[in-house]
């Protein structure tokens, strides 16, 4: 089964890549951009069917590996 | 007594860190990631590189090397843990320091000299410098920009957990003087038991006038100084 697990940089958490590219694209004329924030994709193939325990299982891969709490904040959507 | 060198795939300052520590008379081994059993040394330094290519969040693989739950049985124990720059970055994914390193503001990688103010003694990094003691140590990082959540962070200042700050030559800490925008300037840190340690520059590569400074080995020799006073 298809999981994507999007990892976002939690608000309070400077992101120096998405201030840089915000401002590149104001030079590039783009002047209504207010903000960007440049954050993370990660899709998974996950062996089994029972969508639940899947979506349990990514959680705990989620705080354990693929996100950092201290900095992070993940959300995963399970299937196509 | 012999200091323990972590090797993880990627780690590139561990011969570094052995040379300085040997100049202060301590024995430093390298020692493989996988490796399980450290009941032997007395001293862990977690040195600088880019540990399994720094791949998803720099320390998020090395994290999970079979090596570091013995390193963090070792730091439970009361035994001196210090974290260079890579290494830093290691100790704070696994959770032995609090707070994280992030991008460095402005997204240049840096590798020069900079200024440290000691802000504290009370660490196994600190505790052969003097508090106002200023220090010209090479920063050579990408993600040396340090954070962490307000409650945290107030706790740390409140029990001297920040014990060098980036400053300008004269020791004055100031925005100019943050290469990297860390938060309040810090370079270096503690735990509440004060033997664990991580700093972003490298005092292992400013130990001998002929390197450029010799103001690392204050650091190297407060590390050293820790082990002599530690128990396994």
């Amino acid at each position: 089964m298809k999981v994507t697990v999007y990892v976002r940089r939690r608000p309070d958490i400077a992101d120096p890549q998405g201030t840089t590219v915000g401002r590149a694209l104001r030079d590039l004329g783009f002047e209504t951009v207010e903000k960007v924030r440049i954050n993370r994709t990660i899709e998974l193939d996950i062996g089994g069917t029972d969508p639940a325990v899947i979506e349990a299982d990514v959680r705990t891969m989620c705080e354990r590996l693929l996100a950092n709490p201290v900095m992070e904040d993940f959300e995963v959507v399970v299937g196509e | 007594m012999k200091a323990a060198v972590v090797v993880f795939p990627g780690t590139n300052c561990e011969q570094d860190v052995v040379y300085a520590l040997a100049s202060l008379g301590v024995k430093a081994e390298m020692v493989w990631h996988r490796r399980t059993d450290l009941s032997e040394f007395t001293g862990v330094v977690l040195p600088g590189g880019f540990a399994h290519g720094d791949y998803l969040r720099t320390g998020a693989i090395a994290r999970f090397s079979p090596i570091m739950s013995e390193v963090e049985r070792l730091a439970g124990l009361g035994v001196p843990v210090l974290g260079i720059c890579n290494g830093f970055q290691i100790l704070c994914e696994a959770g032995l320091l609090p707070g994280v390193l992030t991008q460095n503001a402005g997204l240049r990688f840096i590798c020069r000299p900079v200024h440290l103010q000691v802000t504290s003694t009370d660490s196994i990094l600190t505790r052969a410098a003097r508090v106002g003691q200023v220090l010209e140590l090479p920063l050579n990082s990408y993600e040396g920009n340090y954070a962490a959540d307000p409650v945290t962070f107030a706790d740390m200042e409140r029990d001297g957990r920040i014990v060098l700050q980036y400053s300008d030559p004269t020791g004055r800490v100031t925005e100019q003087a943050n290469p990297n925008g860390s938060l309040e300037n810090t370079a270096g840190i503690t735990n509440r038991a004060g033997n664990v340690a991580g700093l972003m520059p490298h005092p292992e590569r400013a130990i001998e006038d002929v390197l450029g400074s010799s103001d690392g080995r204050v650091l190297m020799e407060s590390f050293a100084m820790s082990m002599r006073g530690a128990h396994a």
